[in-house]
Parts: structure tokens; sequence; C-alpha cells
């Protein structure tokens, strides 16, 4: 275990809501006169009054609480969370943009830091001042940039705009100079949010793959996305923050799932029987479900190379005319639909009883990625009768261990492979002169 | 780069720890050294700014004062008759103005410090303070074109014959001390002000209004020796009084030179830059909060 650079104790940071001053004498007094007359206040912000922070009636919230984590030397640390969950004001703190309210950061080395999509760039500089003035923010001397200036330009992709004032760029450009200036101005840290969004897909890979030499230089990356894909290729472990809390500090996919099913504990197993409102109609009750390797185990994590079942119970509480059948719904991370499945011999089946529903999925035809499995039970008699229907009932993540199949399945590509599936196809390729 | 600590090195030696408000003395004034690069740069940013933007920029700092002592001369010389301690009114108002200037100068622009940098600020840590610090430097430039004016026009009457005596040995020892003290009040004043508008910025105002004002109540159209002995005692409460005194008593040798005022200001200078320092200390943490 190399030893830690960042550690963070009981972090908390409140935050002023509610009266916040409007910044301008004229508008205070302004309202105040609107307040004398029993008037509204003419400057309330439109959906500020049913925010979900004032219902506690007191003007305070706490955008982060009692956040505690290490991390280690050379670690590219993921942070996830819905909006709003104190991500970036984690990133603010931590670049000492702002002060917490309690708790302390430590750290060991330089901070680069790239918050939201604004830069540290003054618009009347030319990109060359502006490397300059980032680098002296870091605290770096003239030569030490001097050094790297030509690497940085390069990776920029910026060389002909160079001696054009910043604000000339376009939004993509400027991204690009700032996460250069960033990566390889000598910082042992990296912190990055949300912000390569902007950049094109050419950029963003380019990103990608200079942030994992980034840590695999022992220099240690904290990055902050909604793109799972992102964070599952880059980061080995994941911090998931909910409204201010840490709620989990784990691998990567066990993260990026939770992120997907919100914290369910077991998203891979779930047992529904004792449901307040159980899941059924038309005499069918769904009991549980669960992703299974294939021993029967039920699991997370699938290899792409393997295949897995998805196995749900159900009862028929009376005899049936035509025996239902179970469909299962695949959807990607991103709602899209995948496929539907369903088998096809269970008109049989039409005694009341226990059933147990399982569905062999081979490997090789998911991609890697989270995907949500839906649990249906539907009877064909005069018209489609849906018994039940559970949407993302169950979430799976398919890993690629990208080094263990590097050379065999990927011919050396070691990116994202696009696309919800990924079969093996046969292929035929012949010389023909 | 600092890789590979050596297993040795504890766990405790931590380069950085990030905490709420700070006590009030912990003024990292180590951290202002390491960031001077930054410094320069800030400095040659301003400069670029003036001389990008308009071929008039450089250009208006000389007319700026020309016309001002122009005016000046008309009004208070010529229709009001006020006293120029027997100099010649041009050379009396712009020794006046040359330093008034530079204290004005600091103090409106680094008056508005948050205000101008919120953008910057929210994204990247650096001492705050560079940025007033910056402003200081970069003024000089401004002072320098004055100065330059006024060292001409010196030189001009001198050679008409003009019954002037510079001093010169305290010129050279005394016009980086008068200056040092007058970018200090400037700057010290204009970090209280800053700390103080973050919740009302458009106090800012009343910034260059006071300004104006307070240049009235300077020496500076006006000898100090004018003053009615009963009243002078408050002119001299001015921190700044003493310095322009001074500065025209070296350049022109008319004037108030008095060691006992000097004191004063460099003492009234230094408490008002620790007192600026401490506020905007206190202010620049948690100020990106209310932006
Ligand atoms: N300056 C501020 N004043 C008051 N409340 C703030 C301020 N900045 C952030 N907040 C609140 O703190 C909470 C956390 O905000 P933060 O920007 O850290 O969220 P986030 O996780 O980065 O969200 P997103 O995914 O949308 O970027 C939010 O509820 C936000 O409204
Ligand atoms: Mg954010």
């Amino acid at each position: 275990m190399s030893q830690s650079v960042i550690q963070v104790d009981k972090l908390s940071k409140l935050y002023r809501l509610g009266e916040v001053s409007t910044g301008t004498i004229s508008h205070d007094l302004n309202r105040w006169w609107h307040r004398v007359r029993g008037r509204d206040d003419p400057y309330a912000m439109v959906g500020q009054v049913n925010d979900r922070s004032r219902k506690g009636e007191s003007d305070y919230a706490w955008a982060l609480q009692d956040i505690n984590f290490k991390v280690a030397q050379g670690e590219a640390l993921g942070i996830i969370g819905r909006n709003g969950a104190g991500k970036s004001t984690l990133l603010k703190i931590l670049s000492r943009v702002t002060a917490p309210t309690s708790g302390s950061i430590k750290v060991k080395g330089r901070i680069a830091s790239l918050l939201e999509v604004g830069t540290g760039f003054h618009p009347e500089l030319t990109g060359r001042e502006n490397i300059f003035l980032n680098g002296a923010i870091l605290g770096m001397r003239r030569h030490e940039i001097r050094q790297k200036l030509d690497e940085i330009v390069d990776f920029s992709g910026c060389a002909a705009y160079l001696d054009t004032p910043v604000k000339r760029y376009s939004s993509g450009m400027t991204v690009r100079l700032a996460f250069a200036v960033a990566a390889f101005l000598d910082a042992e840290i990296l912190v990055i949010d949300e912000v390569l969004a902007v950049g094109d897909g050419e950029f963003q890979k380019k990103c990608l793959g200079k942030m994992t030499d980034v840590a695999d230089s022992g220099r240690t990356l904290l990055f902050v996305s909604h793109n799972m894909g992102l964070i599952s290729s880059l980061c080995k472990r994941v911090i998931l923050l909910e409204e201010g809390r840490l709620s989990l500090d784990a691998p990567a996919s066990e993260g990026v799932m939770s992120y997907y099913t919100h914290g369910r504990s077991t998203p891979y197993k779930a047992d529904f029987s004792n449901r307040q409102r159980p899941l059924s109609g038309h005499g069918a009750t769904l009991l549980a479900g669960a992703v299974e390797d294939l021993s029967g185990v039920a699991v997370a994590e699938i290899d792409i190379r393997s295949g897995f079942q998805v196995r749900m119970r159900y009862r028929l509480e009376t005899d049936t005319r035509t025996g239902p059948f179970p469909n299962f719904h695949v959807t990607d991370s991103a709602g899209n639909y995948v496929f539907v499945t369903a088998p096809l011999n269970t008109r049989l089946l039409t005694g009341s009883g226990v059933y147990d529903a399982v569905c062999h999925i081979p490997g090789y035809l998911l991609n890697d990625g989270t995907y949500f499995i839906g649990l249906a039970l539907t009877f064909m008699e005069k018209g489609v009768k849906v018994a039940f229907f559970e949407k993302d009932a169950l979430c799976v993540n398919i890993i690629d261990p990208i080094h263990a199949t590097l050379d065999s399945d990927r011919n050396g590509y070691s990116g994202h492979v696009p696309g919800p599936i990924r079969p093996r196809l046969d292929w035929c390729v012949s010389q023909l002169s | 780069m600092r890789s590979n600590p050596t297993p040795s090195s504890s766990r405790q030696d931590w380069t950085l720890v990030i905490g709420p408000r700070s006590g009030w003395f912990e003024l990292h004034l180590a951290d202002l050294w390491r960031y001077r690069d930054l410094l320069w740069m800030f400095v040659r940013r301003d400069f670029v700014a003036v001389y990008k933007q308009t071929i008039l920029g450089p250009i208006w700092f000389f007319i700026q004062p020309l016309l001002t002592t122009l005016t000046f001369t008309i009004i208070f010389s010529g229709v009001a008759k006020m006293s120029t301690d027997g100099l010649p009114p041009m050379l009396f108002y712009l020794a006046g103005t040359t330093p008034w200037n530079y204290f004005a100068t600091c103090l409106t622009k680094t008056s508005t410090t948050f205000k101008d940098n919120a953008n910057l600020f929210g994204k990247v840590y650096f001492p705050r303070l560079i940025t007033p610090l910056s402003i200081v430097v970069s003024t000089l430039i401004q002072f320098a074109i004055q100065f330059f004016t006024l060292v001409i026009a010196l030189g001009w009457y001198l050679l008409q014959g003009a019954d002037i005596h510079p001093n010169l040995s305290g010129i050279l020892i005394g016009t980086p001390l008068l200056i040092l003290m007058l970018g200090g009040l400037g700057l010290g004043c204009g970090v209280i002000i800053s700390s103080l508008t973050t919740k009302y910025r458009d106090l800012a105002f009343l910034v260059t209004f006071g300004v104006q004002l307070a240049m009235y109540a300077t020496p500076v159209v006006y000898p100090l020796a004018v003053a009615p002995t009963e009243h002078r005692f408050w002119l001299e409460l001015n921190p700044i009084a003493g310095i322009i005194e001074a500065f025209r008593s070296l350049y022109l040798g008319a004037g108030t030179f008095s060691w006992g005022l000097l004191g004063y200001s460099a003492g009234f200078t230094t408490m008002t830059l620790l007192l600026g320092i401490l506020i905007f200390n206190r202010v620049e943490k948690t100020f990106m909060d209310t932006v």
C-alpha cells in the first residue's frame, strides 16, 4: 500500500441559503421598501421557496457533511453522485477556492485543478501568456514552465492559435488548453471536475489516455464525472456522494452500479416477496430475481468472456388456462433497450405453484458496461395481459479485464469499444493479390 | 517532481493542511514570496491590457495630469488666487497631483479586487493578496509617466532660471520611501474597502467620489502652510498630507517637510496595511460562497 497523499477528515461545508444579499445596496433597499409596504420580494428567485432544503426552516444547507476518505499516491479516484450531491464543492475545497466549515484536508504535493467549464484564463492574454500565467498560479517558476511549453502546445493542438488572445478561442479549444496545462504542469495531484464534456470525441479520448498516464506515472487523480463509462475505465475506486454525505467508498464497478440503482444494496439479487404492495396481477406474483454466474451464485460483476444467467422466481396463485411466459428486458445504463427475451415453450405450465425461470446469456453478447434487467410475466389470452413488469429490477456490470484480453480479442486496442453488444462473429479476410 | 518519497518520511509531513478559517494572524506571507512570478505575470497583464486596448492608453496618462494641472491653474490659482507657495502654479500642482494620483489610483483600483477577479478566484487558488499587490506595482507605470512629465516641467523651469531648489540628495533617498508609503497606504485602504464592499458592490461608487473629496482635504491644490493654525492640526491628521508635502519640498524646495508628520504617515500606513491584510485574509476564504 503506497502512502496517502490526501486525507480528508470529518469535512463539512455549510452554505447559507435564503436571505442572501442581492449584492447591491439599491436592490436591498428596494426589497426593504417592498416589504415595508407588504409587497412580495421583487428579487425572490423562482423556485427558491419550495426548495427541499428550506423545509427544515433553516437558512442553511449542508453541501458536505462529515466526509472521510484517503487517497493513496498514484490512485485514480472517481467521485460520483447526482446533481447537487456536493462533488464540485468537495473539489473546490480541495483546490482552496473556498474554505470548509469544519474538518480538514491534508495534502501532500501540489494540486492542479480544472474546476467546471470556465478556467483560470485571462481573455486578453494570448494562449502562450496564459500557459505561463497558469503555471505561475500553480506556483511554478518560469523556467520550469518553459520546459513544458512544447508538450502542452502539442497536446492541446492549439499551436496555430498560441499567440492569439484566449477570448477568440472556442470553448472546446479553451478546455483543450486548460486540460493540457493542468495535466502537463508538474503537480502531484490532478483534480478534474466534469469539464471534458465540451471537448470533441477525439480530444476526450486523448484526455482519457493522458489521465491514465498520469495515474500510471505515480501522480494522483481525482475525477468527477457523470459519464460512468469514463469513470469505470479510468478509476479503480470511486466514492459516491449522496446529498452531501459519503454513502459509498468502493471499487469502481460497485460504485457505478450503486449510482445507477440509488444505493440499493444488492441490485444483482432482489427479493420481492415481502413488499408492502406485492408485484402481482392476474393471479401471478413476482417473488425474487438474481443475476448469477454459471454455478448459480449471485454476482454483481460478470466477465465479458463468460456467460451468466438471470433467474426469476414467481408464483401462480391459481390454475390458468394458458401458461404465462416470463420475459426479461435488458436496457443499457442510458435506458436504451438492448433486447427483450422470452422462452418459447411455457404454454403448458398452467398449474398453480412456484416457478423458477432461468435465462442463460452467453459471453460476448453484451458489451462492457452496466445493464439493467426488467422482469416481467405476460399472459397471451384475448390480447396481451401483463401480470407484472418490474422495470430495472436487476443490474449487472459486464467488465472487460483489458489486460487479460488485450492480445487475443482486441488486436491490441485498449480503448472503449462502442455499442451495447459486442458479439464475436465469423470473419473471413483473404488476400486477393 | 517529488515522487517516490522515501519510506522513512513520516505520514505526517503534509505539505498543505486545508481547514476552516484560519486564525487572524496566519497571514501566509511566505506564500506571497513563493508566488512572486505570478505577481510579475499580473503586472505584465495589466501593462499589456493597457497597451493592447488603445493607443490612447499611455498617452492618456500624459494628457490627464496636464489637463488637471491646467484646470487647477486656471481655477485655484487664476480665479481663486490661492497660494502656491510662491512656486509656478503649473509646477506646484504637478508636484501635488503626481503623488496624489498614484495613491488615489492604487486605492480605487484595489478597492474592487474581489469584484473584478470573482471569475478567476472561483477557479484557482493563489494567495489572493497577489492581485492588489500587482495593481500597486503596475500603477507605477502611470506614476512614472506623470513623474516624467513633472521632471520635464521642472527642468524647463530650472532652465528658465526660476527660483526653485530641488533637494537632490533628498530626492534619491526620499522618492522610493515616499512611493512605498503612498502605495502601501493606497493598498491598505483599497484592500479594506474591497473586503467591506463584498456584500454591497455598488457602494464602490462612493469610493471614487470619496477619493475626489479627499483630495481637497489633502494639501494637493494648496500648501499645508496656508491652513490657519487652529485648523492645521486636522489637516495634519490626514496621513497623506505629510507625504505630499515632503514630496513637494524634495522636488520644489518649498513646503513643510516634517519628520514628525512623515513618521506619523509611516506609522499610519503600517497599521492600515496590517489591518487591511488581516481583513482581506478573513474575507478571501469565504468570498466565493457569496458570489
Ligand atoms: N455558493 C453557494 N451558495 C449556496 N449553496 C451552494 C453554493 N454552491 C453550491 N451550493 C449548494 O451545495 C450543494 C452541492 O453543490 P455542488 O455544486 O457541489 O453539486 P455537484 O455534486 O457538483 O452537482 P453537479 O453534478 O450538478 O455538478 C447544492 O445543493 C448547491 O445548491
Ligand atoms: Mg458540479
